[in-house]
């Protein structure tokens, strides 16, 4: 194609520079943007989120740092990250259970205070909270492991013989005492951190830890037979189960029978 | 430089008006910036809480609601809708920008306005090159990507370098690193670019002109047949571009500030000996009618040229 002789209009190749130019910039300054976004994702492990709050990603799409949740937090349990200081999005709430863990108020004031709905008003009982989940993460210095009645993190929950039971079972060091070690029941466990806090050793034994970190997850075909009652798939017949009866060769059933193979005992 | 450029802007209003009003608007706008601050601080300060939260989001005496809708855009945009409360808030700032002009967020509001300020005080003291001047458009393209990047990322973009509510965030709830954050946005002002950040770049300010308009309050050059060219208005102006259509209109032609860039600052109204601003409502547009003949512009003391 030609353009020899073609007038270009000044204007027109000014027009096309600018809007190049514009857009380049938009491009640099977006990028950098957008990778400062990438970065702000990453909650750190220690920084938990308040009672309700969305799933990290949904929470900053939806939360506008007005800082309503921390004025309303009757024991000064979440704060706002200070830019440059905490590793947590900048002017997001959050706190660290060994510092101060959350009290689990009844009328979570909290998440009435969030105007945006980043803390979601759905969570009505504060028992359904998931902050995160208590993991023993030391045995080998939690004192209850080595034997000892310590049990704090035990008597300290807020949803004691739920959240946290003691479950017995033989000390070998011994051999003649019990080892009760304190266990965490995910589905009842909020995350508060009551335990973290109150855990007597310099470093805390037991620590909450984000639902990323804390559970694993089964795989979607595995079943537990035991607990569910429901057939497998559905439009599949689910036998009865063979049990011991009259009719089987379980002889100490009523009605059981002799087999019909007789082996000679052995001799001596 | 002549001696002319270096006599300090506003000193014939002085003369003419007294300090006092010759710095009218710029102390009512400094007494407006700390009266909003002081609200946000009574609470954390000493325990009066009229106001929680910030200007992101905030609660007045637990009953009036107000979001930054700036903030809630980037948060509809990043796919979150928000609940009924923030809607609310979004909606009757919104509104109130919308009547005022969007921009007296800017000028009578903001916190990085008084640290503008002072970096174009000094830049003017120091008699610096203006540096760096973007198109005026650089603003509303950085509004648009920061838009576009909310969507993509999912988050509310903007906030995570915003300085205008890190700062007022900082001063309510700890300031971290901010200094440095603010200290930036002062050093470029200053040595960068001449009202390089609210002028040229805040995406934030570029969204409060689009709100503001059609707004009804504004600055009118209704008696600018008594303009005697000294310039003043052009010089404090912290976004020159608006005068000229106003004050150099000729005939019918309105006489209202009518580009949404103006912050309704009002400094022009001090600076100006001949009281050629005021502020008014946007039906107010005739001119004052010319003295008939118009009087010749008479060479000033002042001004000896």
């Amino acid at each position: 194609m030609s353009r020899v002789g073609t007038p270009l209009s000044p204007q027109r190749r000014r027009f096309l520079q600018d809007s190049a130019r514009a857009a380049g910039g938009c491009v640099a300054v977006g990028s950098l943007l957008a990778w400062l976004a990438r970065d702000a994702r990453a909650l750190p492990a220690e920084a938990l989120r308040p009672p309700g709050a969305l799933p990290e990603q949904d929470f900053l799409s939806a939360c506008i740092r007005c800082g309503l949740c921390v004025r309303d937090c009757p024991y000064d349990t979440l704060k706002l990250a200070e830019l440059g200081v905490d590793a947590v999005a900048t002017g997001t709430p959050y706190f660290i259970a060994r510092d101060v863990p959350c009290e689990m108020c009844e009328d979570i004031p909290c998440v009435a205070a969030c105007p945006t709905g980043a803390l979601d008003p759905a969570l009505d009982n504060i028992d359904d909270a998931k902050m995160g989940v208590a993991v023993l993460v030391d045995q080998e210095n939690c004192l209850n492991f080595l034997g000892l009645r310590c049990d704090v993190c035990y008597r300290v929950c807020p949803v004691i013989d739920q959240a946290i039971t003691l479950e017995a079972s033989h000390n070998s060091r011994s051999g003649h005492h019990a080892i009760f070690a304190p266990t965490v029941h995910a589905d009842h466990c909020t995350g508060c951190g009551v335990c973290e806090r109150a855990c007597v050793l310099p470093e805390a034994a037991i620590k909450v830890l984000p639902l990323r970190l804390a559970r694993g997850s089964s795989a979607d075909h595995y079943r537990t037979g035991w607990e569910e009652d429901a057939p497998v798939l559905e439009g599949i017949i689910d036998l009865p189960d063979r049990l011991p009866g009259p009719g089987t060769d379980n002889l100490v059933t009523p009605g059981g029978y002799q087999p019909a193979f007789n082996l000679p005992e052995v001799t001596q | 430089m002549t001696v002319r450029t270096h006599l300090p802007e506003g000193h014939e209003a002085i003369a003419a008006k007294g300090w006092a009003r010759a710095h009218k608007y710029l102390l009512l706008r400094r007494t407006c910036q700390l009266f909003f601050l002081t609200l946000f601080l009574l609470g954390p300060w000493i325990g009066i809480w009229v106001v929680k939260g910030t200007l992101a989001g905030s609660m007045t005496l637990g009953v009036l609601p107000l979001t930054d809708p700036f903030i809630f855009l980037q948060s509809l945009i990043a796919g979150h809708w928000p609940e009924l409360t923030a809607a609310v808030g979004a909606a009757i700032v919104l509104v109130a920008y919308a009547l005022i002009g969007g921009r007296v967020y800017c000028s009578w509001v903001c916190p990085i306005n008084p640290i503008t300020d002072a970096a174009h005080w000094l830049h003017r003291k120091l008699g610096l090159q203006k540096g760096w001047q973007p198109k005026r458009t650089t603003r509303l393209w950085l509004l648009a990507t920061v838009l576009i990047v909310s969507g993509i990322t999912g988050t509310i973009a903007w906030e995570l370098v915003n300085p205008i509510t890190m700062l007022h965030r900082g001063l309510i709830f700890g300031m971290g690193f901010v200094w440095a954050m603010v200290g930036a946005v002062f050093l470029f002002d200053l040595l960068v670019s001449r009202h390089g950040w609210c002028g040229h770049l805040c995406p934030v300010g570029a969204f409060y002109g689009l709100v503001g308009h059609k707004s009804l309050l504004g600055v009118s050059a209704a008696n600018r047949n008594a303009c005697d060219d000294c310039m003043d208005c052009f010089a404090v102006c912290p976004e020159n571009q608006v005068i000229s259509p106003a004050l150099r209109g000729t005939g019918d032609s309105t006489p209202l500030i009518l580009s949404p860039d103006c912050t309704n600052c009002g400094r022009c109204i001090d600076v100006c000996a001949e009281d050629v601003f005021k502020f008014t409502h946007r039906f107010d547009t005739l001119p004052v009618a010319p003295p008939h003949p118009p009087a010749a512009p008479q060479a000033r003391a002042s001004r000896p040229f």
